[in-house]
């Protein structure tokens, strides 16, 4: 009886010796978005290089933030969104590209190569883009969706989710009340916190969630939802009862790029990570796994119509027009917004 | 190595001593009748709860009386009490007048502990009956009883909480009996109730299992003392049963209540966001955040708030005679 | 005892019974729907234990969970029954202190000493992962094996310890020979809370790993904010039944040493 429990007990502690697989060529420390990638695409790039891929996921913009600063050696890219760039831009954290060694730029399109948050894209490059806007079940809402109005419509009761978000849903409040949104004036804010406290207050609001939603609408728990547009194409390519909608009033347009952090631990590996994923057959992978809209010119091209025809994916000019992007709100007035928001998810 | 063991040279030298000396110590009392004392035996878990308990509670204390510049600062807990304070201060002087007092903090802690305060009870009037007829001799159930009430309590309690969500859901299993019955689909998850039902799913075991023990302890013939001497078994119930199993209800009590306060995964499952608890506050300060200091100041406020009630506790039960659980 | 009366405590007890049972049983059955939405029954099927074994992250993060519960349980029963020992021949005052703060752990709530943790390591530049992780794990597990091996310290003869060293033991023969055998069954019990303490543990887990070191529960809670994970009822209906056989088998084999 000793001798087995002694067997099992030095058999388990075995185990992590054994697992070890052998990757030669070291690993590459990745920080990705749940549901962001074609998970194969990973193993093939540790066929192709020989680079173990040490895959992490984070939820928000918010929550990612916190673990680079407290664990700034844990990962090697990252993948922000492009407000939060800005502010790894000046908090230093980010290493400058060299991008001798990403040939793959190229396939880039030129237009997104020098982006506001991070002048001539010295620091990001280009890895998904996409908008903000209304995923809504067609079978129980049958009239049109032009504004953000229609997520306070107590018709909707109990059946509307809104994004775990702090910008999304602050943003799509001030532009449903005509202000910018990247706005510092306060009595903005306030009605805008104001009125997401109403909502909640009414009824409406089912839950605030983020990644959960997408298989919560196939699943048809809810009418309306706020949702990232690769999300609702990947609801609605399961439930084709779904249709997405950018209001009138305008939206977010927003870059997620990808990251080399400062003094990355494996900066060669991050280098040739960073690189495949802009291959366009891989790129075109990516795309149509999550399908988010790309940036990668070629993989367009190699999607073809399915792509271009898509409005979801592929947003008319006007659309693009209305909306705006995200800037950083630097940091001596972000309590104003933690502020305004924690009100907001503890309204009761 | 695949997992991050790396650590800064001082961690392993003082690893490496502690090592050393302990190792020393035993070697020495153990070849020789020579005087060491077997009390240095806890040297070693002395030095462990120094590093890993005293010491990260001090920096709970320090980091929450300190600002992001490590200087002395109250501001934590006038955050705590006031939640725009800090706003105040950054939108300029012609809003900072009208804006209110913020409770949002102070809410969510009465909130949860009148969350709590229902579960607590909820619990006691589910589990008491329970524990009570486990422990009824003339049921003649036995130890397997208790076995079935501990199986549950195996499954991590994540996934049996998101059980619960298959049960709930507006298309979920209750309501399509309902549908089948011809009745209309009720709201059931996204809200307190939903929560309060996980709370008291989770917990109910921690109150069964130390009032049952304590029933279970009860000498017999004090009942049939109590029955010879005129009482009805009501009487017997309420004179004698109950009072003798208090320590056992305290011990369920102070089980039950304290995760109960500080559980964040249940309202964030089942209530949707919806219901915002102090764990939850204090989670989202520290990881969304990236908050230490506001963070650590909500924790000592909760830490103290649970020392107090304990030490209420602790004055109906000065033996501590329920503490002896599972 | 009234056949009313003991009907009405049974339904009782049946009731809460299938209160504790239902969901999980909702999950056994949920784990051969061969489609992924909980709401539809989409025929039997195994597809989701397939996909379990298959995924690599849940069997990387079942290693985790059971090397973490292995090496806190066999530390931290060396550690508290070293201390329970040496804490008992403390003098009184000494020993109530020790006491003291051997439940201090336990008075704080997990997410306080998950959170206490974190801004240890963080504050030292530790980086978090496995290891720290496990000494979380250590030192949340150490009172238990502390608070079970010291009732059966106490109720030990105090005399047969030093009845042994007149005898011409040395202390180290004592301990190996005297002490440790007598409050076995205390250490066993700890060492048994121990396991399925860190076994079952998320919050402090959830504050003291990076997101590359997932255990179980910390991998269900990022699953949870995911969406729908079929897979995740497979590995709970395979816990359960492991649990459910560990058990029928422990039952035997005290039946049979009676």
């Amino acid at each position: 009886m000793k001798k087995t429990i002694c067997l099992f007990l030095s058999l388990v502690l075995l185990l992590p010796v054994i697992a070890l697989p052998a990757f030669a060529d070291g690993v590459v420390n990745v920080f990705n978005w749940e549901d962001y990638i074609d998970e194969s695409v990973l193993q093939d790039f540790e066929a192709e290089t020989g680079i173990r891929v040490n895959y992490m996921r984070f939820t928000t913009n918010e929550d990612m933030m916190v673990q680079v600063e407290a664990n700034p050696g844990a990962f090697d890219v990252v993948f922000p969104s492009d407000y939060m760039v800005e502010r790894m831009l000046n908090k230093g954290l980010l290493e400058e590209i060299n991008y001798d060694h990403i040939p793959n730029i190229q396939y880039i399109m030129e237009s997104l190569r020098d982006p506001a948050y991070d002048p001539k894209g010295a620091h990001s490059i280009p890895y998904m883009w996409g908008t903000v806007g209304i995923l809504y079940n067609t079978e129980k809402v049958t009239e049109p969706v032009e504004s953000w109005g229609i997520l306070w419509d107590e018709k909707y009761a109990g059946d509307v989710f809104m994004l775990d978000s702090i910008r999304d849903s602050m943003g799509i409040t001030l532009k449903y009340l005509g202000y910018p949104m990247n706005t510092r004036d306060f009595s903005q804010l306030r009605e805008a916190a104001d009125l997401l406290i109403a909502q909640k207050k009414s009824g409406v609001v089912k839950a605030y969630q983020v990644d959960e939603t997408k298989d919560k609408m196939v699943a048809g728990e809810a009418a309306l939802a706020l949702v990232w547009s690769g999300d609702a194409q990947y609801a609605i390519d399961l439930n084709p009862a779904l249709a997405y909608a950018v209001p009138k009033e305008g939206s977010n347009i927003w870059i997620d790029p990808m990251v080399i952090i400062k003094d990355a631990r494996n900066l060669e590996n991050a280098e040739k990570f960073v690189n495949f994923l802009c291959r366009p057959d891989i790129a075109q992978r990516n795309c149509e796994e999550i399908w988010y809209s790309s940036p990668n010119a070629a993989a367009i091209e190699l999607m073809g119509e399915e792509y271009t025809e898509n409005p979801v994916m592929n947003p008319s000019e006007e659309t693009i027009a209305s909306c705006e992007f995200f800037t950083d709100i630097p940091e001596n007035f972000l309590p104003v917004y933690t502020t305004l928001w924690n009100e907001v998810k503890n309204a009761k | 190595m695949r997992y991050n063991v790396s650590l800064p040279w001082w961690a392993y030298a003082v690893m490496g001593l502690g090592l050393a000396v302990f190792i020393g110590l035993v070697g020495l009392s153990i070849r020789r009748n020579h005087g060491i004392k077997r009390s240095l035996f806890s040297a070693p878990y002395t030095m462990w709860m120094i590093l890993f308990t005293i010491l990260p509670c001090i920096l709970i204390a320090y980091y929450a009386f300190t600002d992001t510049a490590g200087n002395f600062t109250l501001d934590n807990f006038r955050t705590f009490w006031d939640s725009n304070s800090e706003m105040k201060k950054l939108v300029g002087e012609e809003y900072a007048a009208s804006i209110p007092r913020g409770t949002v903090n102070v809410d969510t802690l009465v909130y949860s502990l009148w969350m709590a305060f229902l579960c607590t009870v909820i619990s006691l009037l589910l589990g008491y009956p329970a524990a009570l007829f486990m422990a009824d001799r003339q049921m003649k159930l036995g130890a397997s009883i208790v076995v079935l009430f501990v199986i549950p309590m195996w499954m991590n309690f994540l996934l049996r909480t998101i059980a619960w969500m298959s049960l709930l859901e507006d298309n979920g299993l209750i309501n399509m009996m309902l549908n089948a019955m011809g009745f209309k689909s009720v709201r059931l998850m996204y809200n307190s109730g939903a929560v309060l039902l996980g709370m008291v799913y989770n917990y109910l075991p921690f109150m069964v299992f130390p009032i049952y023990t304590s029933l279970s302890k009860q000498n017999p013939s004090l009942h049939e003392a109590a029955a010879d001497l005129g009482c009805s078994p009501m009487q017997t119930l309420t004179k004698v049963t109950m009072p003798l199993s208090l320590p056992g209800v305290i011990s369920g009590i102070t089980m039950v209540f304290m995760p109960s306060v500080t559980t964040f995964f249940i309202p964030r499952v089942l209530g949707g966001g919806n219901t915002m608890m102090f764990g939850d506050l204090i989670e989202s300060k520290f990881l969304t955040e990236g908050n230490w200091n506001g963070g650590s100041a909500l924790s000592l406020i909760m830490m103290l708030l649970i020392l107090i009630s304990l030490s209420i506790l602790r004055k109906a039960d000065p033996n501590g005679e329920g503490s002896g659980i599972v | 005892m009234s056949k009313i009366s003991r009907f009405f405590k049974r339904f009782y007890l049946g009731f809460i019974l299938v209160f504790l049972y239902v969901p999980i049983i909702v999950l056994i059955v949920q784990s051969f729907n061969a489609g992924k939405s909980r709401a539809k029954w989409e025929g039997f099927s195994f597809h989701w234990y397939q996909e379990l074994f298959k995924s690599v992250s849940i069997m990387n993060a079942l290693q985790v969970t059971i090397t973490v519960a292995v090496i806190a349980m066999i530390v931290s029963t060396i550690l508290g029954t070293l201390a329970a020992i040496g804490i008992y021949s403390m003098k009184k005052r000494q020993q109530s202190i020790m006491m003291t703060l051997t439940n201090l752990p336990n008075t704080m709530p997990d997410i306080v000493t998950g959170i206490s943790l974190m801004l240890l390591f963080i504050f030292t530049k530790v980086d978090r992962g496995y290891f720290t992780m496990l000494l979380a794990h250590i030192t949340f597990d150490t009172p238990y094996v502390i608070l079970s091996v010291m009732p059966k310290l106490k109720q030990m003869n105090k005399h047969t310890y030093e009845a042994a060293l007149d005898l011409g033991a040395t202390p180290g023969y004592a301990l190996l020979h005297v002490l440790i055998p007598e409050c076995r069954q205390g250490i066993v019990t700890g060492a048994m809370l121990a396991f399925t303490l860190s076994l079952d543990d998320f919050t402090i887990s959830y504050f003291t790993t990076s997101p590359l070191v997932q255990n179980l529960s910390t991998l269900i809670y990022s699953a949870t904010r995911r969406g729908i994970e079929p897979t995740l009822n497979a590995l709970s209906a395979l816990m359960f039944i492991a649990l459910l056989v560990l058990l029928l088998i422990v039952n035997r084999r005290t039946k049979e040493s009676d």
